[in-house]
């Protein structure tokens, strides 16, 4: 339990994904403008997030990882031999993450309209989104995550975007009533807003040791 | 200029990815902590943009267009994981610094927004152009940034301290070195150390906000001018 506690806070605050690892940037400068768009791009992606890093761990655990949990080795295979096809994990993941933002808006846009039309416009932006492909990355190949790890993980990765992604929403819409030079006007304040949120950020570090 | 001139130089400044088109942020400012792997990361991203891009404007007229966008992320994820295992063992010290953002580049915007505007609608020999122009002009974005955070940050540049990097060109070092060597003994002297904050990440997100502000400038300025 206190292990699953220190992922969720390491992947929200001291490698909040956006302003320590880097990830997710264009969601992150395109849409946090108004803080209500803002809140509904950080729902969708927790919520892919979290259903793209489950499917993912299954994929490979039970697919690309060599050993007896491999279904392709048990079925293909004679006993004795091992297949190991983690090099096809990005083939695999993206086309994965693809079709599940795309079920996921099928499947919302026929069962619960009201979250359609609250999530809609996010999901096709959430394919190309690094982050959901980073989390898959790092919970697979990187740490080795069993399922709970996996999904806190997840959920954390989700709840640090979203929370910087607010945050700067907040501030930009306060940006919009203040007098910014003419040459660092639009992204380039941005830019350094966000800086000053990492400073910020980076008193975190150190918390954790992981 | 002839047209596929055009087709080349347009990407180095004009349609700039990450200083114009402001594409592909994620590893621009996620590895650009030195020279060398904002360089290495602007090649590996290049090779993969060049390759789809060829191999998307060959197949162009077998693509249906509703199911483009899938076979696009096909095409470029299986370049992606050729230049991956190539840089595992040509290169395994680059490959690891660069970590993560190798297999993201599968979800850079710049390769799959070039495939989808550019390779999709034009023929191989311009695709091609197209993608060597990006790469040109990604890669000195990226080594631009990451120069500037290595000296800035660590006082060094491409892994030596820098005033030995700029004595290193050829014949303009010659020049340079002595200037340089000059410059930092004085640095030395009054006691200026490197600003570690440069080679963290808020350095990154400062540094583009500042270049970008200094484009933005000029151009407000040129347009003034006009």
């Amino acid at each position: 339990m206190k292990e699953l506690i220190l992922i969720l806070i390491s992947a929200a605050l001291v490698n909040n994904f956006v302003l320590v690892r880097f990830l997710g940037l264009c969601p992150f400068f395109g849409v946090s403008k108004k803080i209500e768009t803002a809140i509904g791009m950080g729902m969708a992606v927790i919520f892919v997030m979290v259903l793209a890093s489950i499917v993912t761990w299954g994929i490979w655990n039970f697919v690309l990882v060599p050993g007896p949990s491999n279904i392709l080795q048990q079925l293909f295979l004679p006993e004795g031999q091992s297949l190991d096809l983690t090099y096809l994990k990005t083939v695999a993941y993206i086309l994965v993450i693809a079709s599940l933002v795309q079920l996921t808006e099928m499947f919302l846009m026929k069962n619960n309209p009201s979250l359609y039309q609250a999530l809609g416009v996010f999901l096709p932006l959430i394919t190309t989104n690094c982050a959901v492909l980073g989390v898959a990355l790092i919970n697979t190949q990187d740490k080795n995550y069993s399922l709970a790890p996996t999904l806190v993980h997840a959920v954390g990765a989700g709840l640090g975007f979203t929370l910087a992604l607010v945050l700067m929403a907040g501030i930009r819409e306060k940006l919009e009533d203040h007098n910014v030079p003419k040459a660092l006007d639009g992204f380039p304040i941005a830019f350094i807003t966000a800086g000053l949120m990492a400073i910020a950020f980076l008193g975190f570090s150190g918390m954790i040791t992981d | 200029m002839s047209s596929a001139a055009n087709e080349f130089t347009k990407g180095i400044v004009r349609e700039n990815p990450v200083f114009a088109l402001l594409l592909g942020l994620c590893p621009t400012l996620a590895v650009t902590t030195s020279l060398k792997n904002g360089v290495g990361m602007g090649l590996a991203g290049g090779a993969v943009l060049i390759c789809s891009n060829i191999v998307i404007s060959l197949l162009r007229k077998v693509i249906p267009p509703k199911i483009r966008i899938p076979i696009f992320i096909v095409v470029i994820a299986s370049f992606v994981t050729i230049i991956d295992l190539l840089m595992e063992a040509q290169v395994p010290d680059l490959h690891k610094s660069l970590g993560l953002f190798i297999p993201l580049i599968v979800v850079n915007c710049i390769i799959l927004g070039r495939a989808e505007a550019y390779a999709y609608k034009e023929g191989i020999l311009n695709s091609a152009l197209d993608g060597m122009g990006m790469t040109v002009g990604f890669t000195w974005a990226l080594a631009l940034i990451g120069g500037i955070r290595e000296i800035l940050g660590t006082g060094n540049l491409w892994g030596m301290p820098w005033n030995v990097a700029l004595g290193s060109i050829p014949v303009l070092g010659n020049i340079l070195g002595p200037i340089a060597t000059t410059f930092s003994d004085i640095l030395g002297a009054i006691g200026i150390q490197p600003a570690i904050l440069m080679i963290l990440p808020p350095g990154a997100f400062i540094l583009m906000g500042v270049l970008m502000g200094w484009f933005q400038h000029r151009k407000l300025k040129m347009e003034a001018g006009l």
